[in-house]
């Protein structure tokens, strides 16, 4: 099992999609909200991803290729 | 002996054991190591510090582990050269260099792996990792050989190989990933989660990053036991840009230098740039781009310590300038021509950022002035080689004359 700890953010018209429930049930990743911010306008959501590795490489590039952005809340390790 | 009592988030204020941690369990805010500074207090002078050995270990009290047990390739002290030449050249009578190119793997980041892999031995780690695009390879792979620890590397299998050769000669596992640096981000970072390793930018960045204090100890010290008026830095993630100012208000408190003035300056190249736009947006989200810069060194899109920088920034009264990417090289070469020293892109940014912030009033003639370069030029030679044309003549006196002389 792997974990990754991210950060999504919305822009307007995704902020009424249930993208993160729709994250879990397609890919068997848990998600785990930390913390979130959503308005009409714009929103946040920090979360723990918990599942299969693979899984969760296949559910974050969904996740963005729905217009979402995904960072990991640790920025950038590669330096 | 080591004074750090803690790890403390900087979010919600949360404290931990100084164990491998990177983020708060509750809200993921960065941690940062928390010191017992009345107990340094009681230890700590110019004279310890005088008496201490030429190197960034000089300042072992304010720093998150042992020092006598560490893993050490005699990183620091690095020098801080009066600058005249270019201080003629740009209207500014005291200027200065810190020259940490001359590291022993030729940048900065020797001195925060020194502390990362020291901490790491303190742990019982066998291994040292990274994810890296040059500097930190090099040094991350040199330290595990001192101390007889495994490394891995990561990488992105696109890196130039004149990269990838300064990390392999120590003998790590280099490991090359076909990839974008967002999927090599998330990569290590899971390899992070599932293996018992040292990352020195991950379990370990809360000790890692406070390496960098030395740069503002030592240069606090080279001046004569004070900060200079301004500071020009170059920065990707912004920790060392915050780290600095933190080692001179460190000084401060423990009275080792008098109250602090010091403007600090963030310099960043146009292609990758996300915490001088927020600076020039006013806000304080960094938004996170997509690196494209000749400054690789510089090339985090996404920085983890952009909201501190930005802090530090305002608590200096300082700023942030942004240099285009073709000025980039013309810092290299105005310092390599006016006083001989040869910095990699991340230099070439300090200057022309210097350069920049002189012109427009923000640093005046007679204020001590201190430009940070981080890395050696050697390690960019792709940035700079349209720019050598040498002259190529027959081997006669007729054509050199000819040639060179006439021409």
């Amino acid at each position: 099992m792997a974990k990754l700890r991210v950060r999504f953010t919305f822009t307007p018209e995704l902020v009424q999609e249930p993208i993160i429930w729709q994250l879990g049930q397609k890919f068997s990743i848990v998600t785990n909200i930390r913390g979130a911010d959503v308005r009409e306008a714009f929103g946040w959501a920090l979360l723990e991803l918990e599942g299969d590795a693979e899984q969760i490489n296949q559910g974050i590039d969904w996740v963005r290729s729905t217009g979402i952005e995904v960072q990991l809340v640790t920025g950038d390790v590669i330096e | 002996m080591a004074f750090a009592s803690a790890l403390k988030c900087r979010e919600c204020g949360r404290e931990y054991p100084t164990d491998p941690l990177n983020v708060c369990e509750f809200c993921f805010g960065p941690l940062e190591v928390v010191y017992d500074y009345e107990a340094i207090s009681r230890v700590v002078s110019r004279e310890r510090i005088l008496n201490g050995p030429l190197t960034m270990w000089r300042y072992q009290d304010l720093l998150p582990v042992d020092g006598d047990n560490a893993v050490d390739l005699q990183t620091g002290f690095t020098p801080l050269m009066k600058a005249p030449n270019l201080g003629r050249m740009l209207g500014l009578d005291h200027l200065y260099i810190k020259n940490d190119a001359v590291n022993p793997t030729n940048s900065f980041k020797d001195r925060v792996v020194s502390v990362a892999s020291t901490k790491a031995l303190e742990y019982e780690f066998k291994t040292l990792a990274c994810a890296s695009t040059g500097n930190l390879a090099g040094s991350v792979a040199a330290h595990a050989a001192r101390a007889g620890m495994t490394a891995y590397i990561f990488i992105p299998a696109d890196l130039e190989k004149g990269k990838v050769i300064g990390a392999a000669i120590y003998g790590p596992t280099v490991v090359a990933i076909n990839g974008s640096y967002d999927d090599v981000n998330r990569l290590c970072s899971e390899l992070a989660d599932t293996y018992p390793w040292a990352f020195v930018n991950i379990n370990m960045r809360p000790y890692y990053a406070e390496g960098s204090k030395t740069l503002g100890y030592e240069v606090a010290e080279q001046l004569g036991w004070q900060a200079p008026a301004h500071c020009i830095v170059p920065s990707a993630s912004g920790s060392m840009f915050t780290k600095i100012w933190k080692g001179f208000k460190e000084f401060e408190d423990l009275e080792l230098i008098p109250k602090v003035h010091t403007h600090m300056h963030m310099t960043q190249a146009a292609g990758c740039a996300p915490i001088a736009e927020a600076y020039e947006a006013g806000v304080t989200r960094v938004r996170p781009v997509k690196p494209d810069t000749v400054a690789k060194s510089l090339a985090i899109g996404n920085p983890a310590d952009g909201y501190y920088s930005l802090k530090t920034i305002q608590e200096s009264d300082g700023d942030a300038t942004i240099v285009p990417e073709e000025e980039v090289v013309t810092g290299i070469q105005m310092l390599a021509e006016t006083e001989g020293i040869f910095t990699e892109t991340a230099g070439g940014v300090v200057i022309s950022g210097l350069k920049r912030l002189v012109e427009r009033g923000a640093i005046k003639r007679d204020e001590v002035t201190v430009a940070y370069i981080t890395g050696n030029g050697l390690k960019t030679l792709e940035a700079v080689e349209h720019t050598v044309k040498p002259v190529t003549i027959d081997p006669t006196t007729a054509s050199f004359e000819a040639e060179v002389l006439s021409a």
